[in-house]
């Protein structure tokens, strides 16, 4: 078997007196869609921030592709090709939703040192944001203002951004984070999709959506992995089903 | 790149009258005779490059500079140091004046980019008020009192700084090229990073962009373009003073900003225009108006006073008009749009 294209080994971050993440450890290869889960504050959203860069941890190695990342800026991982998505939208509100994937596609192709000629008429930029938007079934929203969207809109256009860049890797925080049942259906059926083409690790609380999307599952509970496995597994996993998805037969029987 | 005319909205039509009028004004001087009001504009000329350059990190960038009005004062005593030494060459002069503020700007930039909000305002307002200290100290170019300049800049025999009618056209080219230049820039790949960063700094950096970089060279740009200005001032005063630099002179160039629409290329240039101006009408008014209810010589008193006016007016353009004026033709010109649709 070839190396992961993400590992985690022994990673560790402490907040005061509260350990968010404790001696964490994860393989993620090439094409899998792995789900991180488990109860709200057990540090799911800590452990996304460090692996793309936007903390950093106290103690462990994070390694993508084979070469450590562990202390580089969110903008060089980015530029090793790992892009997240934010548990709560992050977006540039009062710039077109065209503009937005544009920018995320200009971080990625070559310096923005450039002072005269029209970005907005810059093939190269416009292009492949035009189709993330597509392949979101945003496009008809492309020159609206992003304030305008609505909430299930935004998660979209995250995704799209995420997209545009053509990353190796995907960090997903809560996709389905605030959506109706039938956006929350409509993203499943676009992740499903997108995950022929790429390695993903997906935090999410709608697990009727992480059982039917993941390939692996790991299971996060105060800072600490208590399980990894394949859903089935999860599933039927006691200290599982115990600690976090609170089953009464279990925990007595 | 081919260029590509702006659309023919209302706001744009009166951006290119106001500019024109601009170019015209020599004329009207001349014909009325009003030789204060070429002065008057030359002025509101040099001063709209000023709030222009602040725009671009201010409207922008989102970077609330308050000390920006410390360029104006570079730019000026280079010129007024080397013409006290007796170098009076525009190309000597020019080329220094730009490259102190750049020098200034880069340094002060690098360390005040590291902090946000709050910081970033105190720390700016510092730095600004540090240079307005020690040149109030150095003595030898006039300390406090300031220093005269007893000749202008020189460039070329044909070119006669000391005419009031070509200074105005000098002033003026250089509004022009510098509106047109922002206006490549902000449409740019560069300007784009900048308008991200103001909106989401955090999520520039997640996709992947350096920002701080970005920052730091719009924040030289502005001071560059501002020193300018500064070369200009000290130009037409034929005088510097440390009250150039003075912070209420950089809370003047933000309420430009404001008054007309900030993050607008042309918006500081209404809104520089506005100011001047009324900072010249508001004390007449209030002298006019005042006579039959309190008498002469009270009204006179009273118009010292014509802030009083123009704070709650200020205040007005926060409060309902967010885009300054600016904001208000487009809501204009949209309305109009709309009566002729239906």
């Amino acid at each position: 078997m070839s190396a992961p294209l993400l590992q985690v080994e022994n990673l560790a971050k402490r907040f005061g007196g509260i350990v968010a993440t404790d001696n964490v450890s994860l393989a993620i290869p090439q094409g899998e869609l792995h789900a991180l889960i488990g109860p709200n504050g057990a540090g799911k959203t800590t452990l996304i921030a460090q692996l793309s860069g936007s903390i950093f941890a106290d103690a462990g190695r994070i390694t993508f592709d084979g070469q450590e990342i562990t202390r580089l800026s969110m903008p060089k991982r980015s530029h090793f090709g790992l892009a997240r998505s934010f548990q709560i939208t992050s977006l540039f509100l009062d710039m077109s939703v065209i503009d937005n994937v544009a920018l995320a596609v200009q971080a990625h192709a070559g310096h923005s040192f450039s002072f005269w000629s029209d970005a907005r008429s810059e093939v190269a930029l416009r292009q492949p944001a035009r189709e993330a938007l597509a392949r979101v079934g945003l496009a008809a929203s492309a020159d609206k203002i992003t304030a305008e969207l609505s909430h299930g809109e935004h998660r979209l256009l995250e995704l799209a951004m995420a997209l545009a860049v053509k990353p190796r890797m995907l960090l997903l925080d809560e996709p389905m984070a605030g959506l109706g049942p039938e956006e929350s259906a409509r993203m499943v059926e676009m992740l499903r999709d997108i995950k022929r083409g790429y390695t993903i690790l997906l935090v999410e609380h709608d697990m009727e959506a992480v059982f039917a999307l993941a390939d692996r599952i790991t299971v996060l509970v105060y800072g600490r992995v208590i399980a990894t496995g394949m859903p089935n597994d999860i599933r039927a996993n006691a200290q599982v089903r115990e600690a976090y998805l609170g089953d009464a037969e279990v925990a007595h029987g | 790149m081919p260029f590509r005319l702006p659309p023919l909205t209302l706001r744009n039509v009166v951006v290119a009258l106001v500019l024109i009028a601009l170019a015209l004004l020599p004329v009207y001087s001349q014909l009325a005779g009003d030789r204060f009001a070429l002065t008057l504009f030359t002025r509101i000329v040099i001063l709209a490059l000023s709030a222009l350059s602040l725009n671009l990190i201010l409207g922008f960038g989102g970077m609330m500079s308050f000390g920006h009005a410390v360029y104006l004062g570079i730019g000026g005593y280079a010129v007024g140091m080397l013409a006290k030494e007796g170098i009076y060459s525009g190309f000597i002069q020019w080329p220094v004046a730009i490259l102190a503020s750049a020098l200034f700007a880069l340094v002060t930039g690098a360390l005040s980019l590291r902090t946000r909000g709050v910081y970033f305002i105190m720390i700016t307002l510092a730095f600004a008020q540090m240079a307005y200290y020690i040149v109030s100290g150095i003595a030898r170019y006039g300390g406090d009192d300031g220093l005269t300049i007893y000749k202008r800049s020189q460039f070329f025999e044909a070119l006669n700084l000391s005419s009031k009618t070509q200074f105005y056209y000098v002033c003026l080219v250089i509004l022009y090229l510098a509106i047109y230049f922002l206006y490549r820039l902000v449409n740019s790949r560069f300007g784009m990073v900048l308008q991200g960063t103001r909106s989401n700094d955090a999520r520039m950096r997640a996709i992947g962009f350096s920002t701080y970089r970005y920052k730091l060279t719009a924040f030289v740009i502005a001071g560059v373009l501002c020193g300018i200005s500064g070369i200009l001032l000290a130009n037409q005063g034929d005088f510097v003073s440390p009250s150039m630099m003075y912070w209420t002179r950089s809370g003047d160039l933000i309420i430009m900003v404001v008054l007309g629409g900030m993050g607008t290329v042309a918006g500081p240039v209404m809104g520089a225009i506005a100011f001047l101006v009324l900072e010249e009408i508001l004390p007449i008014l209030i002298k006019l108006g005042g006579v039959p209810f309190v008498g002469a010589s009270a009204a006179a008193r009273a118009s010292e006073y014509w802030m009083i006016v123009m704070g709650p007016l200020l205040l007005l353009v926060v409060l309902f008009a967010r885009g300054g004026i600016d904001g208000l033709l487009n809501l204009i010109g949209d309305k109009f749009k709309q009566r002729g649709r239906s």
